[in-house]
């Protein structure tokens, strides 16, 4: 997956552009850390893992949301929102972190660490030596293809490269923190007791998070209202835990909640501020605890791109012999439409996650070979059921039906 | 923002995909012969419909130059994604020389204009010259929501608390569409365009209220000002959205056509994302020329209506 992606960023336009209808591309191309679809001309950023890049067609188109499914103990998705924020520091984004129970402060301090062009190389070998041989092939193709890369700028944060890989074992480096611009949004400290309760539609949490990502747009530009000399940047919004109970929502409580409009309506102004500036938003909700799938539903129609990850932990899946290589699964249910008719759809629809030493790794779910003459026939069977239960892939283009059986 | 530059691709795709349907398609094809008051902005005959997509034309039975009238057509997609087909009616009814109200919740603009584009018509250009009203609701529930406005937006219930009010949405279709003195009668007639009504739904109205507001816009588009409706309602069948499902009965009551638009049974495929299913409920008289079409494209080995669809950009698609 990552070899063919470094392909794809090695065709790179040299000069400016010419002609005047794409004056505007061009000058936003030279944002760091984004590139423009092939597809759809729309600017992408990298969400931090490439393997997720390229299942989402390149990366993520500035302007759009990612909503994260949660697993059910919340133990990788913070991985995919930590990998989203580190990749806009390594960049220089602006970040905008939200949360109501962590303090950002201390959630970007818990960032992974990058693996930069200098001992990105070591780091890998080393990665590779620890594993099995089967894999070490590819790896080794893109430790070579990254000695081929040339060295784009001088600094600390030395590459300006479309996504990078980073080394969950260890922590961001401190400088880096320092050097990055960021706004936190921590509910606790925002939430003032006495406040004039003005009829409005929406949860006073929410309502206030809106106008604080709404200033740091119009405050700093972003919205390219108020053209400015100095260099055009991106705003990496994060959300996280959106919808659960901490933000004073009853909608994981209650399933027939008054207020589940309010998330809803949250999400369609967070998008209209999105589509109108130069900003991307990750947010992670616990889907699993929304009472009413309906408004599952209804939240991936007002997103853009929604990835689920169902880890394994906890479920007989985890002691089951077929996904004995994996951590969990990675579902992409929806990938949006931007500029065409349809959507850039990857071909694999079975995708397994995993949790290497120091990398989260997004692979193709493959069968494990039968080996053993002692099967049990029982086993057989859960392993044949499992298997079904995987069939439908990729609810989006066509989801299946449960009950066909080949 | 960020336009793409649309790559203008005049070329016809050589192989127009197979279409076959079988015959036990209900179809409601009353041929209604409208004479076409053919405006020097409007877009001419000159460009046939090489890029909408004529299959399903053929399978309506109608071309822009002879677009019905007094229509309620319900888009509804189940596991899979039917806006090709609000992209269809957008640039089949701005081509029929009609004016255009879309109400466009779900996607900006520039999605909306582009795609256009690729099917053959320029949204920017339609709304210049007045025929197209285009609501973004996107953008305007920005407005709505940080600033406080004199008038009331026609998505004023983005602000409100409880029982969200359609009333100022539906004003907003009925001075778009109404025509005035000057000289707008040179658009044929009057077609309201939603994408999507479950948005709605989201956004915290009761789906007796969307109803309610389809009512009126039925009574003033189709029947006063004998103007077309269509209308995008996801169907979640799987969810148990309740008011979502009490919509979609309620519309499929109502109109006259339903284009139905699935993903495979059998899952993801590569090639065929899916297929469409036309049922309405008007009286099925096939014109002659309408009779030879299914002839020469009925497949007996396909039980079900099949239609192919292609993208008109760089990849063959769509639904089959």
């Amino acid at each position: 997956m990552a070899a063919s992606k470094n392909i794809v960023t090695s065709f790179q336009r040299r000069g400016p552009r010419v002609g005047g209808a794409d004056t505007g591309g061009s000058r936003l191309v030279s944002i760091a850390g984004t590139r423009p679809s092939v597809r759809n001309g729309q600017l992408l950023v990298s969400t931090g893992l490439p393997a997720l890049d390229q299942l989402l067609g390149g990366g993520l188109a500035v302007g759009t949301v990612l909503l994260i499914e949660e697993d059910k103990y919340n133990t990788y998705s913070p991985m995919l929102f930590n990998y989203f924020l580190a990749e806009g520091i390594i960049n220089g984004h602006t970040l905008l972190v939200a949360s109501a129970k962590e303090n950002p402060a201390d959630i970007l301090q818990k960032l992974p660490a990058p693996l930069l062009d200098d001992n990105c190389k070591k780091e890998f070998n080393e990665d590779v030596g620890s594993h099995e041989t089967s894999e070490s092939d590819i790896k080794m193709k893109i430790a070579w293809r990254y000695q081929l890369l040339p060295k784009m700028k001088a600094g600390p944060v030395s590459s300006s490269r479309f996504g990078h890989y980073y080394d969950v074992s260890k922590r961001i480096p401190q400088e880096l923190i320092e050097a990055s611009k960021w706004h936190g949004f921590f509910l606790p400290e925002k939430m003032s007791p006495a406040i004039k309760e003005e009829a409005c539609s929406m949860i006073n949490g929410y309502k206030k998070l809106l106008h604080f990502i709404q200033n740091v747009i119009y405050e700093e530009g972003f919205d390219g209202s108020n053209p400015q000399t100095k260099q055009r940047n991106i705003l990496r919004i994060g959300i996280q835990s959106l919808g659960s109970p901490l933000w004073g929502d009853d909608i994981c409580c209650t399933e027939n909640c008054k207020s589940s409009h309010c998330l809803m309506k949250f999400l369609y102004v967070l998008r209209g501020l999105l589509r109108t500036s130069l900003s991307v938003c990750i947010i992670t909700v616990p889907t699993h605890l929304l009472q009413n799938k309906a408004n599952v539903a209804r939240m991936t129609n007002l997103s853009d791109v929604v990835v689920g990850l169902e880890s394994f932990i906890g479920s007989e899946r985890e002691t089951n012999p077929l996904y004995k290589d994996y951590h969990g699964l990675m579902h992409i249910r929806q990938i949006p439409r931007l500029n065409n008719l349809i959507c850039d759809i990857s071909d694999v629809k079975d995708l397994a996650f995993k949790l290497k030493r120091k990398l989260f790794t997004i692979e193709r779910l493959h069968l494990p070979p039968d080996l053993s003459d002692t099967v049990s026939r029982s086993s057989k069977q859960d392993l044949a059921e499992s298997a079904k239960l995987l069939g439908p892939g990729c609810g989006m283009m066509a989801g299946g039906k449960k009950h066909l059986d080949f | 923002m960020l336009a793409a530059p649309a790559r203008p691709d005049w070329l016809p795709s050589a192989d127009f995909a197979r279409a076959s349907f079988s015959r036990a398609l209900e179809l409601c094809c009353s041929s209604a012969s409208v004479v076409s008051s053919t405006s020097p902005s409007g877009p001419g005959p000159l460009f046939p419909d090489l890029r909408m997509f004529p299959e399903l034309n053929n399978l309506l039975n109608t071309a822009p130059d002879k677009a019905e009238q007094g229509r309620l057509t319900l888009l509804c997609d189940a596991r899979t994604d039917g806006s090709f087909l609000v992209h269809h009616f957008l640039s089949f009814y701005l081509r029929a020389n009609c004016k255009v109200c879309f109400v466009a919740l779900i996607q900006s603009f520039s999605h909306y204009n582009i795609v256009a584009q690729k099917l053959g018509v320029s949204l920017t250009a339609a709304r210049d010259r007045g025929q197209l009203v285009f609501l973004e609701g996107l953008k305007s529930s920005v407005e709505v929501f940080f600033q406080t406005p004199e008038e009331p937006h026609p998505l004023q219930f983005l602000r409100e608390a409880k029982a969200g009010n359609l009333q100022p949405l539906y004003e907003f279709v009925r001075t778009a569409l109404t025509p005035g003195d000057d000289g707008e009668a040179a658009w044929r007639c009057p077609v309201l365009l939603v994408d999507d009504l479950s948005v709605l739904l989201s956004l915290g109205l009761g789906a007796v209220a969307v109803l309610d507001w389809m009512q009126y816009c039925r009574a003033t588009v189709c029947c006063q000002l004998k103007g077309n409706i269509v209308a995008l309602v996801h169907d979640r069948e799987d969810t148990e959205d309740e008011e979502n499902d009490i919509l979609l009965n309620g519309l499929s009551h109502q109109s006259h056509l339903i284009l139905r638009t699935e993903g495979l049974a059998t899952g993801f495929c590569r090639d065929v994302h899916g297929q469409v299913q036309c049922s309405g409920h008007c009286t099925t008289s096939w014109s002659a020329e309408a009779a030879d079409s299914v002839e020469t494209a009925h497949n007996p080995a396909g039980p079900e209506p099949h239609l192919s669809v292609q993208d008109t950009g760089q990849e063959r698609v769509l639904f089959c």
